[in-house]
């Protein structure tokens, strides 16, 4: 499977020179292998997307981890939605209210003009929480993990390999440090021995004590539950807005410095590429 | 064993930041967590003991009643709530193995997650006051 990343910003899409390294756009990724297409999230990483262009693929998937606006921003901006010879499936964390119901909060007006009802797409959805599917060459374990709101991880696996993504997850909270039972780690399950772990670092150990419940992890936190659920390789994402890229570059030599894990970690950035077996 | 549900964990989180002993049982009542200051009540330490069968900790102290007669199980509030899944309060006597007998109140509810499933059930003590 080929892994395409496209925005790793958290929170709010942050243009400008301090960012073009590491990249602005708001969560997406891409996972690809022959003709199954999978998007995760919906951020703004998600528009200009044309991997479709010339390629005969009839239908596309997007899975939502949950519906916050830095998740979901660039649906209406998401050209194979306007497509209508495309099937478009949209799977995403159920709640007391239908998916297509708190989809249709965002995608109405007055916070955008067009209906949801109205994509000229053969749109489908799908309400999941702790769900397995298929989609083409993949297996899909979602699960909920601890965000504020209805909020899930993946786990995507072929015969292979295995992918896990989990963009925005609190799994210390309310803990002084995360459990090492791993019965008692929220995400355990998602990223036992992923070959690949995609996972929330929004904040530096210093700057989690003062956004305790926010629904984030510090770096150090994010490498400490990669360990406990042996990650082979992990990507740090959801880079707090206000974090230049010189910054990050700063927060992750200082990271590296004071952690001597033996998996291979680095920073997430937008335009990354990975192929798993 | 796979982990625990998403809203099993989160009741352990917030019970470990309780003053008041908090107990966490499955859906059979097997005991999964109890945190420090239910530590006291019981008489050992969750990292020591780590889970208990039913058949364990449900004999680790007697109940009784204001005349001293000893409790049904399934007039026990957390015994209730695992049965028809719904919150009970009852104040009682407890009896120690060793016979220190104290005068608590319980209070249990049902942990039923998002998809609606019953996943398992909590009982809070509280030091007892006459109402």
């Amino acid at each position: 499977m080929k892994i395409m990343i496209r925005g790793v910003r958290g929170s709010i899409p942050t243009t400008g020179p301090d960012t073009t390294r590491y990249g602005g756009n708001t969560s997406c990724s891409v996972v690809a292998e022959g003709d199954t297409i999978l998007v995760l999230d919906g951020g703004s990483g998600m528009q200009k997307f044309n991997l479709l262009n010339n390629t005969g693929i009839k239908r596309i998937d997007i899975l939502l981890t949950h519906l916050h606006l830095d998740h979901i921003q660039g649906l209406g901006f998401f050209n194979p939605l306007f497509d209508p010879t495309l099937d478009v499936h949209i799977w995403g964390p159920t709640s007391t209210s239908s998916l297509h119901a708190r989809l249709s909060r965002y995608l109405s007006p007055p916070l955008f003009p067009v209906l949801l009802r109205d994509l000229p797409c053969k749109l489908t959805l799908h309400d999941i929480g702790n769900s397995s599917f298929e989609i083409g060459p993949f297996t899909i374990e979602s699960r909920y993990v601890i965000h504020p709101g209805p909020t899930v991880g993946f786990r995507i696996s072929n015969r292979r390999s295995v992918f896990t993504y989990i963009p925005d997850h609190e799994p210390a909270l309310g803990s002084f440090e995360l459990h090492n039972d791993k019965k008692w780690i929220s995400g355990f399950d998602l990223a036992s021995s992923a070959d690949l772990l995609l996972h929330d670092a929004q904040y530096t150990p210093q700057e989690y004590q003062n956004k305790l419940g926010w629904g984030h992890s510090s770096m150090d936190d994010a490498l400490k539950f990669s360990a406990i659920a042996e990650v082979k390789h992990l990507l740090l994402t959801h880079h707090d807005p206000s974090h230049s890229d010189e910054q990050l570059d700063h927060f992750f030599t200082n990271l590296k410095s004071r952690n001597n894990y033996s998996f291979p970690y680095e920073l997430a950035a937008e335009g990354m590429q990975i192929e798993l077996p | 064993m796979p982990a625990y549900d998403i809203e099993i964990i989160l009741n352990r989180q917030l019970a470990d930041c309780l003053s008041m002993p908090v107990f966490i049982t499955d859906t059979t009542g097997n005991l999964i967590f109890y945190n420090e200051s239910a530590e006291k009540v019981l008489g050992s330490r969750f990292e020591e003991t780590g889970e208990m069968k039913v058949e364990m900790w449900s004999t680790i102290f007697k109940q009784k009643d204001e005349e001293g007669n000893l409790l049904s199980p399934e007039s026990l509030p957390l015994v209730r709530t695992l049965h028809d899944r719904y919150p009970y309060h009852k104040t009682f006597w407890i009896e120690s193995l060793q016979g220190k007998s104290e005068k608590i109140s319980v209070t249990s509810y049902p942990i039923i997650g998002r998809a609606g499933k019953f996943l398992g059930a909590v009982a809070i003590f509280w030091e007892a006051k006459d109402l």
